[in-house]
């Protein structure tokens, strides 16, 4: 082992950093648009940690300081402790069965005194250490589906758990963790698949099922006519477009039904519902007047959400109306607007040029984490930062694309710019941990 | 290494920058293609908050405020607020049942959401309200609060001054939305014709609101808010004490009084009997008033000075008497041999009052004592007139004198829906009697009945044209607006001269004019004689005819009298008409006498007072009223029955002793002195009747 300088600075990603400042700044400033009030006193509300923009500030706070901490370690720290980690996370999150407090509808929350604490955010950081710890052993052999399989499980454990805990936004985003695999080998097929099964899912709910059942029944029967010649030649082929078309109608007609009305919520159901536009008809489904009741005042929740999200970005125009005159982020027009909704704060007050720099700003972060990952000479390293680029991708479409309606309403944040104590100092890890590693690129680990 | 890891590192960012793109498309289209979310956006935060002005403020000529604006309030809750109070105590206070006031609470709840003010109870009377001020601590999330309405300090002036009320979808499409709904506009009379210069111009604040509709402060600093621009005030001609005294003379009579300025047009007095009170019209009653006074078949919401379309009888002899001077078909010295009635025409005899001879033998003479054989032969010589060559074209030339006169055609006062009268000409009368007629056919034209008809208003011009000798300025209440711009052209036309007449020779009117004195000193209107000033009058008494349960009933006389004083110089011009009064001399003299003495004397001797007091007090309401009402009201309840099957309002009919079955059809005014006396028993009254029946109806039920 050679010797290292101690400097924090040595080999340390600067672009990376600088990015994360600003994207932290603009969240604080965010902040304090969406709760500032004429006349409040600005520098004192700073000082008093009773606002939230002081509150974020402070987190920021911390999270530089566990930041340079994780600076200061040694990688291979990580790569030791990463299965350790990784079932500290996973007893966490058994934890809160007995422990949770209802916090806002989820069960998936602990209060420490003010302070409250989500297991299955953390465990993020905790996943993709553990898979790239995985991915990254000698022994592995990606193209092996039973290694491809235990990556999976590796992945969507804490998926399981989130969704016992009725979290289902955060369990989503381990999901994103196949893009990593797809990285490694995952053969593209599967990701195909998984985008198709989507389409077709998304399509049951928007079209009638007999018309959808027709539209399977006609591109099947254009497959078997444009591939005639090479069903000639082998049978199998003709057996597997059979075989897909009776699957996808399969799926169609009594997969997603029974999905939707048997295992999801009703207002998971009403959720998606609304996305597509359409209402929600329980059918055959006894719901309690209780149950009735939360679902009618979610979905009304929910589409006023999107339509006041829709109503304050769209009002932003070309170049916003500035910061402090965003009405409708500023007068609690937007729920959320703190949190999940925190872009719209961005759209209204910096109107279109705002939103393309910011995505800008996500995109350049991004592209340089993908390109800090090819020059990892370490499977792990590259795993691990690939996991990064793919949960904070999967974070930034998911919630922008719920302001904007194009996604069903989940509640995750939009990373470094939400409110949040938990979420930001789990990305500020996150990150981190990444820059560390790249800091150490020279360096080969297991 | 995969073999495909250059790749699938491509694949992964085209990914990201095709979520990206997909995004911003989204957003492009949200931001910079779809314009209405900046509507939305305004229309949830922004409340536009509109700030009515004062309306302007009506004087009379003496600067005297006769319609004003005052503050009445309305009772407003907050249901969200409204917490621990003492609703008993509030019901027993507001006088309603608990019932009633959750009724309330529930509908402000359902219409306005229950952190927002709704009306609880509006226009409170004052003492309602000062109770509720001195309480209102102890009812949390009520609050009052105030709103401005019209108010008329001297009670006078209902016809002139007219209401204001909510506008109409109607009034909103012809206005092409520049109101807006809530928003008051005058309906009726002077705040209907200046309702452009009253109303001044609204104002808007702008002010942010949550989304829970509390106002958070101003927009944007108040840069896009528009100051309330008041209305403007108007001074009138009318004076005040004349106005009063004249609706006072008015009182339980059927008619109308106008009096106007000749120099000026300016009108000094104008009332319609039956009348009702202004204040009866703004404020709390407002509605059940309303209500009260159309079902009223007495009309007392008409404006008889303006739209009663009277024959005037003798009064028009003085406008015949100038028409054949000016033609020159008689002189001044002309005199006609009457001996009790006019029989030159065959088949035909109008009847005059006088017959002793010589009472007719100079235009003066028959004048004062009103011959009506002279003046219906005048009349003749006029439309017979041979340099006409036809009666026909006399008879237009007749009708074109009339129309200089202001008969037969609309004055343009400054009030809504006047009426023109009739003036006869070839057209009609060829349809009447089919295009054979002769100065015979409608020889009453010239005593002022047949189909001639003319407004008091008409009359009361006339006069102004006879006194100025030829002239006159269209009659008008409004002489200033206050601040007039060159833009207010709508007094334009009350400041022009019209000389119509003025051709007419000197002679010719001072001839009509001395003898219109010769009535009043020893003619029909000595009782009408004011020591110190020449008044010139003429008084008429008019046939009264009617069709009363579909016949053709002969009432009494309408009671005519117009004037003017003093001769030189004058300073008033009168027209009083009273219906069903009997001789011109009886009633309406004196009350035009009064009223000259008033303007010009300032103050009334002691024995005139008494005998205004005995005008005001005389109850000369026709007794057809009484059946015409009963009919109406029957009518309704009937009408009611069929609708809702509810028989409440006919029960009122069946019960013995209701008014309108047991009063008998009376043709004379009753005498002064039965037992009732000055008091209006129930049952002649006709304005009584209804809430009689309200009173009856809940003893039945």
């Amino acid at each position: 082992m050679s010797q290292q300088n101690i400097t924090i600075s040595k080999g340390v990603d600067w672009l990376l950093i600088w990015l994360y400042l600003v994207l932290c700044g603009i969240g604080i400033m965010s902040i304090f648009a969406a709760t500032y009030r004429e006349g409040d006193d600005v520098i004192q509300g700073f000082f008093s940690l009773k606002t939230d923009y002081s509150r974020q500030s402070l987190y920021l706070l911390l999270g530089i300081v566990i930041g340079t901490v994780i600076l200061l370690t040694d990688s291979k720290f990580f790569t030791a402790t990463a299965n350790l980690f990784y079932f500290f996370g996973i007893l966490l999150m058994l934890l809160v069965f007995p422990f949770h407090s209802r916090v806002k509808g989820t069960e998936s929350i602990i209060k420490f005194g003010a302070f409250n604490l989500q297991p299955a955010e953390l465990c993020k950081v905790f996943v993709n250490l553990a898979l790239a710890k995985y991915l990254s052993r000698l022994e592995t052999n990606f193209h092996n589906i039973r290694s491809q399989l235990i990556a999976a499980s590796i992945a969507l454990l804490p998926a399981a758990l989130s969704i016992m805990q009725s979290e289902m936004g955060l369990a989503l985003v381990y999901f994103s963790f196949f893009l990593v695999m797809y990285r490694e080998g995952l053969p593209s097929a599967i990701l195909i698949i998984g985008f198709s099964a989507i389409v077709l899912v998304v399509a049951t709910l928007l079209l009638d099922p007999n018309v959808l059942a027709i539209i399977i029944t006609a591109i099947a029967l254009v497959a078997l006519w444009l591939l005639r010649k090479q069903i000639k030649r082998s049978r199998e082929l003709l057996f597997l477009i059979v075989g897909l078309w009776v699957l996808c109608v399969g799926i169609q007609r009594f997969a997603v039904p029974f999905f939707f009305n048997k295992v999801l919520k009703p207002y998971q159901v009403q959720r998606v519902y609304v996305l597509v536009g359409k209402d929600y008809q329980p059918q055959n489904a006894e719901l309690s007047d209780e149950d009735y009741r939360k679902m009618e005042e979610k979905k009304r929740a929910t589409s006023y959400n999107v339509k006041q999200s829709k109503i304050a970005i769209g009002s932003g125009g070309f170049h916003g109306k500035g910061l402090l005159n965003g009405t409708q982020t500023r007068y609690d027009f937007v729920p959320e607007q703190r949190t999940d909704f925190i872009f719209c704060t961005v759209g209204e007050g910096f109107g279109f040029v705002g939103s393309f720099v910011l995505l800008s700003l996500y995109t350049f972060l991004l592209f340089r984490i993908v390109t800090v990952a090819e020059r990892q000479r370490s499977v792990f390293s590259r795993c691990y930062a690939y996991g990064v680029a793919s949960v904070i991708f999967f974070h930034v479409v998911i919630n922008m694309g719920m302001t904007i309606g194009l996604m069903p309403v989940i509640g995750i944040p939009l990373p470094f710019l939400s409110y949040g104590g938990t979420a930001l100092i789990t990305f500020t890890i996150l990150l981190f941990i990444l820059i560390k590693l790249d800091a150490d690129r020279q360096m080969v680990l297991r | 290494m995969p073999v495909f890891n250059q790749s699938r590192q491509t694949v992964i960012r085209l990914i990201v920058v095709a979520a990206f793109l997909i995004l911003l498309v989204r957003l492009f289209t949200l931001q910079v293609l779809s314009k209405g979310y900046q509507t939305q956006a305004m229309d949830n935060a922004v409340y536009k908050k509109v700030i009515y002005p004062d309306r302007g403020i009506i004087y009379d000529r003496k600067a005297r405020p006769i319609l004003s604006n005052t503050i009445i309030y309305d009772l407003m809750v907050t249901p969200a607020e409204v917490k621990n109070i003492d609703t008993a105590y509030l019901c027993n206070l507001v006088g309603i049942d608990t019932a009633e006031f959750h009724r309330r609470i529930v509908t402000a709840i359902f219409k306005n959401k229950s952190f927002r003010p709704s009306v609880f109870e509006d226009l409170l009377p004052p003492g309602l309200q000062a109770k509720l001020e001195e309480n209102i601590w102890r009812f949390p999330g009520f609050t009052l609060v105030e709103r401005p309405i019209r108010n008329y300090p001297s009670n006078v002036g209902a016809h002139i001054l007219g209401y204001i009320g909510e506008v109409d979808s109607n009034i909103l499409r012809r206005s092409n939305f520049y109101y807006q709904l809530g928003d008051y506009v005058g309906r009726a009379g002077l705040e209907a014709t200046y309702e452009r210069v009253l109303m001044g111009q609204r104002g808007t604040s702008f002010l942010i609101k949550d989304n829970k509709n509390r106002i958070q402060g101003s927009f944007e600093n108040g840069i896009w808010d528009t100051a309330a621009i008041a209305g403007r005030n108007l001074k009138t001609s009318l004076d005040v004490d004349l106005q009063q005294l004249a609706e006072k003379l008015m009182k339980n009579k059927v008619g109308a009084i106008v009096a106007i300025e000749p120099k000026t047009g300016g009108i000094l007095a104008m009332t319609s009997g039956p009348d009702y009170s202004p204040n009866d019209l703004t404020g709390p009653d407002k509605q059940k008033n309303y209500s009260k006074l159309v079902l009223d078949v007495s009309g007392p919401l008409l404006n008889r000075a303006i739209k009663g379309q009277y024959p005037p009888g003798s009064t028009f002899k003085p406008l015949g008497g100038l028409v054949a001077l000016d033609e020159g078909v008689i002189t001044a010295d002309y005199g006609y041999p009457c001996n009790g009635a006019y029989r030159a025409c065959t088949g035909l005899t109008v009847k005059c009052e006088h017959s002793e001879p010589g009472h007719a033998a100079n235009l003066r003479l028959a004048m004062a004592h009103s011959c009506n054989s002279y003046f219906s032969h005048v009349f003749r010589l006029s439309v017979d007139n041979p340099e006409y060559h036809s009666t026909k074209v006399g008879l237009m030339k007749w009708k074109n004198y009339m129309n200089a006169f202001g008969l037969g055609h609309r004055l343009e006062v400054d009030l809504p829906s006047e009426d023109m009268g009739n003036i006869p000409d070839s057209t009609t009368k060829n349809k009447e009697f089919a295009g054979r007629y002769n100065s015979c056919s409608m020889v009453t034209l010239g005593i002022g009945q047949d189909r001639i008809t003319a407004t008091p208003l008409q009359l009361a011009n006339a006069m102004c044209i006879i006194a100025n000798k030829g002239f006159y300025y269209v009659p008008h209440f409004v002489e200033k607006i206050e601040g007039e711009k060159p833009t207010d052209t709508i007094l334009n036309k009350y400041r022009r001269k019209h000389e119509v007449l003025t051709h007419v020779s000197d002679a010719a009117f001072e001839s009509i004019i001395l003898g219109m004195q010769d009535v009043v000193e020893s003619g029909t209107a000595v009782a009408a004689r004011i020591p110190g000033i020449d008044i010139c009058a003429k008084t008429g008494t008019a046939q009264n005819r009617r069709v009363l349960d579909g016949r053709v009933v002969e009432l009494p006389n309408n009671s005519m009298f117009v004037c003017f004083a003093p001769r030189e110089d004058p300073k008033i011009a009168i027209a009083v008409v009273v219906e069903n009064a009997g001789f011109g001399a009886t009633w309406a003299a004196p009350i035009g006498s009064l009223l000259v003495e008033k303007y010009l004397n300032d103050t009334l001797r002691p024995e005139r007072v008494k005998k205004m007091e005995e005008i005001a007090a005389k109850d000369l309401m026709p007794s057809y009223l009484i059946r015409e009402q009963f009919k109406a009201d029957s009518m309704r309840a009937q009408d009611w029955f069929k609708r809702t099957n509810d028989s409440n309002y006919i029960k009122k009919f069946l019960h013995p002793g209701y008014a309108g079955e047991q009063k008998k059809k009376q043709t004379d005014p009753p005498p002064a002195n039965t037992n009732r006396g000055e008091k209006h028993g129930v049952m002649d009254d006709p304005r009584k009747t209804i809430t009689m029946t309200k009173k009856r109806a809940s003893r039945i039920s």
